[in-house]
């Protein structure tokens, strides 16, 4: 049996404050590959925890994180930030695309940091808007795109670094139903593709795509049908 | 991360605010022009200012020989004994008092009633050289040489104003000059002094008839030397004049050409140099300001990086770089504007313009240096975020 990708084993995370307050409470949760999972749960319930400690951008007060395998809890700051560049495409809800730089160089972005040749890097990145269909508006800037484009050359940049896992926070949350359609749509044909998706989300449309459905509150997960 | 893509996140960071940018670098700008302007404007002025003294002045030594003591401290021959000194052109010894200075020389012995005929010159003694060491011209006639000292002929040679204020202009049917009632036969004029001008005024005669005019003996001694040689000469001349009275002896030697350039770089160096210091340092402030600004606005885009695989230090870089590049360019506006101030300085003075070609080169490395060092802090805040809270 292959590694799962993700592998949450009684992760605990808790903020200093008095009384000390625990956004997660013995979280367990295993992710395969080529799953596609939603997170939902109502604001306050530990969402966004367990997304950043998902995305090695925050450490578990206790508990063990495999990520493809690798033992994430154990590793400092460097080797986090490494994993995170190459294992971890991200999808934000306001897209932080740079205002200034054009579609394709936005997209590149992703390859910058780590052992990507420059070779040939223009291309990639033309394939991954192509990808998401998005490879008329290479030179464009941002701000000249929709909401939907946007997000979609978001999801392009993170699909350049070829992760293994699509980390998702509320990527429909600033679009219209329409832009939303077209962005779930795309989530669905990558998700044939092989790759595995975790989106977190408070909007039942976007979970009702998902395989598979766990449901956060008061930082304690619970597996839904 | 490749080096080349450091640079080109770095630039586009500085070009995505373009004006921003260019404001920012004023600061920089002003420092640098400020600081290559005063070095330029002074290197300029101390080469003029050597340049324009540095043959005749830095070749001339005079020993002044005091006359305090009954016997003479100098003889007339030791100026001519001086010459074998290495590196001595020519000397001259000089007798002159404040008695022989006013002296009513007269063009004719004729008594007219009706008008001055006197003028009141200074009579000088000088041995027959003084032409070579004051670098003077004869107008017209000749000098006395050893043949007239050996005769005690009673002959002078005048000075170029001292002949015009007599009338005298031609030298062909001998005119006599009258002298305490006494006749001299006026052998040539002498002009073109450049060394101890004021003798263009003054009656110049043999030594031998000094004691006419109470001058016994010898008051001064000009000495002309070779490029370079005046320092030396002037230690020496002393212990050859007089060997027994070198302490009583005043040497008159010129500054060292380094110490003049020094002296004239100071005076105008100091209160600028300050000024442009300072410009640098309010130019590095308002880097450090903007470029903190700048991250903080930046925070989401510090997370955004993060979040692609950026470490602290990539962030750190990329900062430190920005505002190196920001000091850089005015660095880069503020040696080229110095230079140009400096050339059109030069010009309407109508100097050369001289600048060292190291301080044009070393400008906008010190502008980077300032954009380097203002960046610091700025720098290290935008690595210490954490990148949950850059995100948010």
């Amino acid at each position: 049996m292959p590694e799962p990708v993700i592998e949450l084993t009684g992760v605990c995370r808790e903020f200093p404050a008095d009384p000390p307050v625990r956004a997660l409470d013995d979280v367990t949760l295993r992710v395969d590959h080529g799953d596609y999972v939603a997170i939902i749960g109502p604001s306050g319930s530990g969402k966004s925890t367990l997304l950043n400690i998902l995305g090695l951008l925050d450490r578990p007060s206790s508990g063990s994180y495999r990520l493809d395998g690798i033992e994430t809890t154990a590793l400092r700051d460097g080797a986090r930030t490494r994993l995170r560049g190459a294992r971890i495409g991200f999808v934000f809800q306001s897209f932080h695309l740079l205002p200034h730089r054009t579609v394709a160089e936005n997209v590149m972005l992703a390859e910058v940091y780590g052992q990507h040749p420059r070779r040939g890097r223009l291309a990639r990145a033309e394939q991954a808007l192509e990808q998401v269909g998005m490879g008329h508006r290479i030179g464009f800037r941002p701000d000249r795109l929709s909401g939907g484009e946007r997000q979609r050359v978001a999801i392009a940049r993170a699909l350049m670094a070829r992760p293994s896992l699509l980390l998702c926070d509320e990527p429909t949350g600033n679009l219209d139903s329409r832009n939303t359609e077209a962005v779930l749509d795309l989530f669905d044909g990558l998700r044939s593709q092989g790759l595995t998706i975790l989106v977190i989300t408070h909007e039942d449309e976007v979970s009702a795509h998902a395989k598979r459905r766990v449901r956060i509150g008061d930082g304690i997960l619970t597996e839904q049908g | 991360m490749n080096i080349r893509d450091l640079w080109a996140e770095s630039l586009a960071g500085m070009l995505a605010r373009p004006v921003r940018s260019a404001l920012t670098t004023l600061g920089t700008v002003l420092g640098i022009t400020t600081l290559v302007v005063t070095m330029g404007i002074a290197a300029t002025a101390g080469n003029q200012i050597v340049g324009r003294f540095d043959e005749l002045l830095a070749t001339s030594v005079t020993v002044e020989v005091p006359q305090n003591s009954r016997q003479a401290l100098v003889s007339w021959e030791a100026a001519a004994e001086l010459r074998r000194l290495r590196g001595v052109v020519s000397a001259t010894a000089l007798a002159q008092s404040d008695k022989s200075s006013n002296l009513v020389v007269t063009a004719n012995n004729l008594l007219d009633p009706t008008q001055v005929a006197g003028q009141t010159l200074a009579v000088v003694a000088a041995t027959p050289d003084l032409p070579a060491t004051t670098r003077g011209r004869l107008l017209t006639g000749r000098f006395y040489d050893a043949g007239h000292l050996t005769r005690g002929d009673r002959v002078v040679v005048l000075g170029e104003q001292a002949a015009a204020m007599l009338g005298i202009t031609r030298l062909d049917h001998a005119p006599a000059v009258f002298i305490n009632d006494r006749a001299y036969t006026v052998i040539g004029i002498i002009g073109g002094l450049q060394r101890e001008q004021i003798l263009a005024s003054a009656v110049l005669v043999p030594p031998t008839l000094g004691p006419d005019f109470g001058l016994k003996n010898v008051t001064r001694v000009l000495v002309g030397t070779q490029l370079g040689a005046a320092e030396l000469i002037a230690r020496q001349a002393p212990l050859a004049l007089s060997p027994n009275h070198t302490g009583e002896l005043q040497v008159i030697a010129p500054p060292s050409p380094k110490r003049a350039r020094d002296g004239a770089q100071d005076d105008v160096n100091g209160l600028f140099l300050i000024l442009g210091l300072v410009s640098l340092i309010v130019g590095a402030v308002g880097i450090a300001n903007v470029t903190l600004v700048t991250i903080m606005e930046r925070v989401a885009e510090i997370g955004l990086r993060r979040a692609l695989g950026a470490a602290r230090r990539h962030i750190a870089a990329q900062f430190l770089l920005e505002s190196s590049l920001i000091g850089l360019t005015g660095g880069v506006i503020g040696a080229s504007l110095g230079t140009v101030a400096v050339v059109v300085v030069a010009a309407v003075r109508q100097w050369t313009p001289v600048l060292d070609i190291r301080l044009a080169l070393a400008a906008p490395a010190v502008g980077a240096l300032v954009g380097l060092l203002a960046g610091l802090y700025p720098a290290l805040r935008a690595a210490r975020m954490e990148p949950v809270d850059a995100l948010r």
